[in-house]
């Protein structure tokens, strides 16, 4: 299987990519269209803004060829945020996959933001991105910018709010954690990507 | 409910952990990798890696063990030690690191805070604070602990220090109280408190945990979001799923980590 990382510039993408050969998967780094139109599975990770990460997908000139794609996407963190419609930080369009919108965590005495540290993800639909999802898993966050609850919602988190842990729609999926840093439970929600 | 952290800190010198007391008299703790390691399997909930002697001997982190822990370790992790640009910060996040962690250099060149958040975003950026009470009362700030021969007391107030640090894009602070570092009579409850009171960001206490109570103390009395400590891990003398369990006895959310493999 051929699974590549669209190198938009993320600071995690050496993280991600040791994530997945720690199951096994040697994922190509790469920025080049055809290598990612054939890839078998293609993972956009991401840390960072969402103003910058955009620019970058425009200046790679693969925001077309990233909407055109047809087989499983994976977007971490901002890479998630990148697939919906629009963010609110920096006050821009993003690629379209998911029709959701990315908010700022309004924050609140208690409620410090960035929202940083291990929460508790909950499965909200049948899916097999969570198969064996336990009922009280959690998963590492780092993040100031969030999807709210929708349709597009897979699993959610609560900070305060709800707000969207894992979501998907047709072959977009996006993880707002990052599994590449939490442990058991991020490497069995890779795996199941990977087996998507 | 987000979860508050355990975070082993791990002091770096020539490629191995050591320990100091009061920032002084290092030993040797292990290997990092091998610790590193460990701490995972007990259920830590992050690393942070001090190279201690780079900032006093003017270089960045070695970034090599960065890359090997990097490779192993799948819980997040963070690494300090004389991060002055936002090329030096960008090598330690391509070879692996979740965070950057900046003390002394920041001190130097308060915009070098401004520059990484606009580089890698705030949730990248941790500010890491050495506060020492000096005679008048007042918390005030030291730079280059990491070299008791380079350690300098500067003018600027604590607790003013985070205010601007926190208004230059850091998104993390780690507030390492010395008078009660490495003598494990406990965190510096007082101090950390004025901290909290002013910082509207993730607060990690450092400096001084020697008992449980110590921790569930900064939790409850100073509403930390994490608590960092070295020494009482490293001797062995806290078992971090039992200071977990104890701590969730409390009220206090944590992770729980399973045996799963």
């Amino acid at each position: 299987m051929s699974v590549v990382l669209v190198d938009a510039g993320g600071t995690n993408i050496g993280s991600v990519r040791y994530a997945l050969q720690r199951l096994g998967v040697d994922a190509a780094l790469t920025a080049d269209a055809a290598t990612i139109r054939a890839a078998d599975k293609v993972v956009l990770p991401g840390v960072g803004a969402a103003g910058p990460g955009m620019a970058r997908l425009r200046e790679l000139d693969l925001v077309e060829l990233l909407r055109s794609l047809t087989q499983p996407v994976l977007g971490v963190c901002l890479g998630m945020q990148l697939l919906c419609a629009h963010s609110e930080e920096g006050d821009v369009a993003c690629l379209g996959l998911i029709p959701a919108p990315v908010r700022r965590f309004t924050g609140a005495p208690g409620l410090r933001v960035p929202h940083m540290g291990w929460n508790r993800v909950t499965a909200r639909r049948e899916h097999p991105l969570l198969a064996g999802l336990g009922d009280d898993e959690q998963a590492y966050f780092v993040h100031s910018y969030a999807v709210p609850t929708g349709d597009w919602t897979l699993a959610s988190s609560d900070y305060g709010e709800p707000f969207s842990a894992v979501i998907a729609r047709d072959n977009f999926h996006g993880m707002q954690f990052h599994p590449e840093r939490s442990a058991v439970v991020g490497a069995k929600l890779l795996k199941n990507f990977l087996d998507l | 409910m987000l979860s508050r952290r355990i975070i082993p800190c791990l002091d770096v010198r020539d490629g191995q952990v050591v320990k100091g007391v009061r920032f002084r008299d290092h030993v040797v703790m292990g290997e990092i990798v091998e610790l590193a390691l460990r701490y995972r399997d007990e259920g830590a909930d992050e690393l942070v890696f001090y190279d201690i002697t780079a900032s006093p001997e003017g270089r960045s982190v070695d970034r090599a063990w960065v890359e090997k822990v990097a490779r192993v370790i799948d819980i997040p992790f963070c690494v300090a030690g004389g991060i002055r640009s936002v090329d030096e910060a960008r090598a330690v996040l391509h070879a692996g690191a979740d965070k950057i962690s900046v003390n002394s250099p920041a001190l130097e060149r308060p915009a070098l805070i401004d520059e990484l958040a606009a580089a890698f975003g705030v949730q990248c950026v941790v500010v890491g604070i050495d506060s020492l009470r000096d005679v008048d009362g007042e918390w005030r700030v030291r730079q280059y602990t990491g070299d008791p021969s380079k350690t300098k007391a500067l003018r600027r107030r604590t607790l003013d220090w985070m205010a601007e640090a926190q208004q230059r894009g850091a998104g993390e602070i780690v507030l390492n109280c010395m008078g009660s570092d490495g003598v494990r009579s406990g965190y510096d409850l007082e101090q950390l408190s004025a901290a909290r009171a002013i910082c509207h960001v993730p607060l990690i206490a450092s400096g001084g945990a020697g008992e449980p109570e110590h921790f569930r103390d900064a939790f409850v009395d100073a509403d930390v979001d994490g608590a960092l400590a070295a020494s009482v891990f490293h001797s062995g003398a806290i078992a971090i799923p039992a200071l977990k369990r104890y701590l969730q006895g409390w009220g206090i959310p944590m992770r729980e980590v399973r045996e799963e493999k």
